[in-house]
C-alpha cells in the first residue's frame, strides 16, 4: 500500500514547510542584518565577515542597560502584584459565600473585554492625580488586578479536592493557613502558565507605557527601542535590527530553551 | 465557618484586587462616558456640559470615518486570515510531519517578540528599493514599490504584519483542543470509511468550534486593542490611510490635547467591543458544541 506515492502526504509536507520558512524568514534575516556590518544589509553574500559590533554599536548608542532594568523590574512588580492579588480573588470567589458574588466576578470577567489598553485617556488622568506620572508603579498598577489571573486561578482551585482542605482544617490551620499549604502548591503548573504569559506581554506591552513614561529612569524596552528606531535619526539598519534584536533577545532565547513549556504554559492558560 | 464571618473573609481576601479593578478599569470606562459629555478643559477654562457636541462632531470629522472604516477591515481582513492559517499550522503540527519541531517553533516565534520590534524588522523588508521584498520583486522585473507610503497599500502592508505575528498563537490554542480530541474518533471514523476530508468537516471542525469561538473573540479584541505597529510603520500615514481607531484616539488625547474628544471615540470603541463580542456569542451559540 506504501508502494504508491502519497501526494496527500507530500502536499501537505510542502505546505507545512513552505509556510514554516516563510514565518521564520523575517527573524532569519534580521538576524543577517544584525551580524554582518552594515554594507551587508541588503546583499547577501555567504562569506561576509560576521560581526558583533552592530550589538556593541546600538548598546552604546542609547541607555539599553538602563531600559533593560526598568523593563525587568517592571513585570517583576506586575507578576509578584498579580499573583498575590489574583490568588486572593481567586480563594476568596472559590471557597467563600458572600452576597454580590456574582456580580462582582460577572465585573471581574467584564475586563476582558473592556481592558486598561483601551482606557488610556482617563488612567492617564488619575495617574497624573495620583502623582504618578513617570513612575513605574504607573506602568504596573492597571494591569495588576488581571481578570484573567482571576479567572484561571479559580477554575484551577475549583479542582482541589475538599478532602485536602478538610484534613489541614483538621490539622489546625485557618483560612490563610489553607491557601498557602494546598492550593497554591497545587496550583503551580498554573502559576507557571500564567508566569509565563504575563511576563511575556508585559515586556511586550507598549502603548501605556509610551504614554505615562517620559524620562530614561523609566522607560521599558520597547518605548526605549522606538525612540532609538526612528529612521530619521540617521542610524543604519544594522544597528537597528541588531537593537531590535536585543530588545526581543530575552525572551527570544529563553522561548528558544523552554519551547515545550511555553507552547504548553499558552496551551493551558487557553484551555481553561 | 459560621455565615457573617465567612462574608467578612470573602469580602476581605478580594479587596485588594478589587479596588485596583475599579479604580483602572471600571471607574475610567464610566468616567470616559461622562466626559464625553463635556468639553475638554483648557488653560483656565473648566470643562462645561455640551450635550451631544462632541458626538456630532465625530458625525462631521472625516478623519473619524476613516479611521474607523479602516479598522473594519483591518478587523474583516486579519481575523479570519489568520485564525485561518492558525487552523492549517495546527493541523499541520498536529500530524505526522517531518521536522515537525522546527515548524511549530517557526510558526510560534512571532508571538513571542514585541510588536514593536516585529514593527521594526518589517520595515526594513518594506522599504521602498532596497528593502527585502522589493529586491525579491526585482528578479521577477518587478518596479520599486512604496508600500507603506502608498495610501492604496499602507493598510494592507500592515495587516500582513499583524497576520505574521498572530496566527502562531492561536495555532497554539487549536493546538490544544486538536490533542485534546480523543483517538478512538478518528478510529471509528476510518472503519466507517469516512475519507480525511470528511472527518474533518464533520468531526473536528466542530468539535474544535468552542476554541474558535474563543480565539474569535480575543481576535476581534486584539484587532482593535493592538496598534503598536503604526506608530513605528507609519504613524497612521499616509494621510490617515493606516490609522486604526485606538491610534486615532492616543493622537487626539496625547498629540492635539482634545481628552473629551477623546473620550467620546473611545465610547464607540467600548461599543464596537460590546456588539461585536456579544454578537459572537449569540451567533456562536447555536453552533457551538460543548463535549
Amino acid at each position: 500500500m506504501s508502494d504508491r506515492f502519497n501526494y496527500d502526504q507530500f502536499l501537505n509536507t510542502l505546505g507545512a514547510w513552505f509556510l514554516g520558512i516563510l514565518w521564520f524568514l523575517p527573524i532569519i534575516y534580521a538576524v543577517w542584518t544584525a551580524t554582518h556590518p552594515g554594507e551587508y544589509a541588503t546583499r547577501f553574500d555567504l562569506l561576509a565577515p560576521l560581526t558583533l559590533g552592530n550589538f556593541v554599536d546600538a548598546w552604546n548608542a542609547a541607555p539599553f542597560a538602563r531600559y533593560f532594568l526598568n523593563t525587568i523590574m517592571l513585570v517583576t512588580f506586575i507578576l509578584i502584584g498579580q499573583f498575590v492579588l489574583c490568588t486572593l480573588a481567586a480563594y476568596s470567589f472559590t471557597r467563600f459565600s458572600f452576597p454580590g458574588k456574582d456580580i462582582l466576578f460577572a465585573l471581574v470577567l467584564l475586563q476582558l473585554l473592556v481592558m486598561p489598553d483601551i482606557l488610556i485617556v482617563e488612567n492617564y488622568s488619575t495617574m497624573r492625580a495620583l502623582g504618578l506620572i513617570d513612575t513605574i508603579a504607573a506602568i504596573g498598577l492597571p494591569y495588576i488586578a488581571s481578570g484573567f489571573g482571576i479567572f484561571l486561578l479559580r477554575q484551577t482551585f475549583k479542582t482541589v479536592p475538599k478532602e485536602l482542605e478538610e484534613a489541614a482544617r483538621v490539622e489546625g490551620a485557618g483560612p490563610i493557613g489553607i491557601l498557602w499549604k494546598v492550593y497554591v502548591p497545587l496550583a503551580k503548573p498554573t502559576y507557571l502558565a500564567y508566569g509565563l504569559v504575563s511576563v511575556s506581554h508585559h515586556w511586550n506591552n507598549f502603548l501605556w507605557p509610551l504614554i505615562v513614561t517620559n524620562s530614561v529612569e523609566t522607560r521599558p524596552v520597547t518605548v526605549g527601542l522606538s525612540i532609538f528606531g526612528s529612521v530619521d535619526q540617521g542610524i543604519d539598519w544594522s544597528i537597528i535590527t541588531a537593537a531590535t534584536l536585543m530588545t526581543s533577545g530575552p525572551l527570544l532565547i529563553a522561548f528558544l530553551l523552554f519551547q515545550r513549556q511555553f507552547v504548553q504554559s499558552f496551551m493551558r492558560a487557553g484551555i481553561k | 465557618m459560621p455565615g457573617r464571618k465567612e462574608w467578612v473573609y470573602g469580602w476581605l481576601l478580594l479587596s485588594p484586587a478589587l479596588i485596583l479593578l475599579f479604580a483602572f478599569t471600571h471607574y475610567p470606562a464610566v468616567v470616559t462616558i461622562w466626559d464625553s459629555f463635556f468639553s475638554t478643559p483648557r488653560g483656565n477654562r473648566e470643562a462645561r456640559f455640551v450635550g451631544f457636541d462632541n458626538y456630532i462632531t465625530m458625525l462631521e470629522d472625516e478623519t473619524f470615518w476613516q479611521v474607523l472604516t479602516n479598522n473594519l477591515w483591518y478587523a474583516a481582513v486579519t481575523i479570519p486570515v489568520s485564525i485561518g492559517l492558525a487552523l492549517a499550522m495546527a493541523l499541520w503540527v498536529d500530524g505526522k510531519l517531518k521536522g515537525r519541531g522546527f515548524i511549530r517553533m517557526a510558526y510560534f516565534a512571532p508571538t513571542v517578540l514585541p510588536l514593536i520590534a516585529v514593527a521594526n524588522i518589517w520595515m526594513f523588508f518594506y522599504t521602498p528599493g532596497f528593502g527585502l521584498i522589493d529586491q525579491i520583486g526585482s528578479l521577477f522585473g518587478f518596479s520599486e514599490v512604496n508600500w507603506l507610503g502608498d495610501p492604496d497599500l499602507a493598510l494592507g502592508s500592515v495587516m500582513v504584519v499583524a497576520i505574521w505575528k498572530e496566527a502562531g498563537f492561536f495555532m497554539i490554542f487549536y493546538l490544544a483542543a486538536l490533542q485534546s480530541i480523543p483517538p478512538s474518533l478518528r478510529e471509528a471514523a476510518a472503519i466507517e470509511g469516512a475519507g480525511k476530508w470528511t472527518f474533518f468537516r464533520r468531526i473536528v471542525f466542530p468539535l474544535l468550534m468552542p476554541t474558535t469561538l474563543f480565539v474569535s473573540v480575543n481576535a476581534v479584541i486584539n484587532s482593535f486593542r493592538l496598534v503598536d505597529h503604526i506608530f513605528v510603520m507609519t504613524e497612521g500615514g499616509p494621510d490617515n490611510a493606516s490609522s486604526l481607531l485606538l491610534f486615532y484616539i492616543y493622537e487626539s488625547a496625547f498629540k492635539y490635547w482634545d481628552t473629551a474628544y477623546a473620550a467620546a471615540l473611545t465610547v464607540v470603541l467600548l461599543i464596537l467591543l460590546s456588539i461585536l463580542a456579544i454578537g459572537q456569542f449569540f451567533f456562536a451559540d447555536k453552533r457551538v458544541h460543548y463535549q
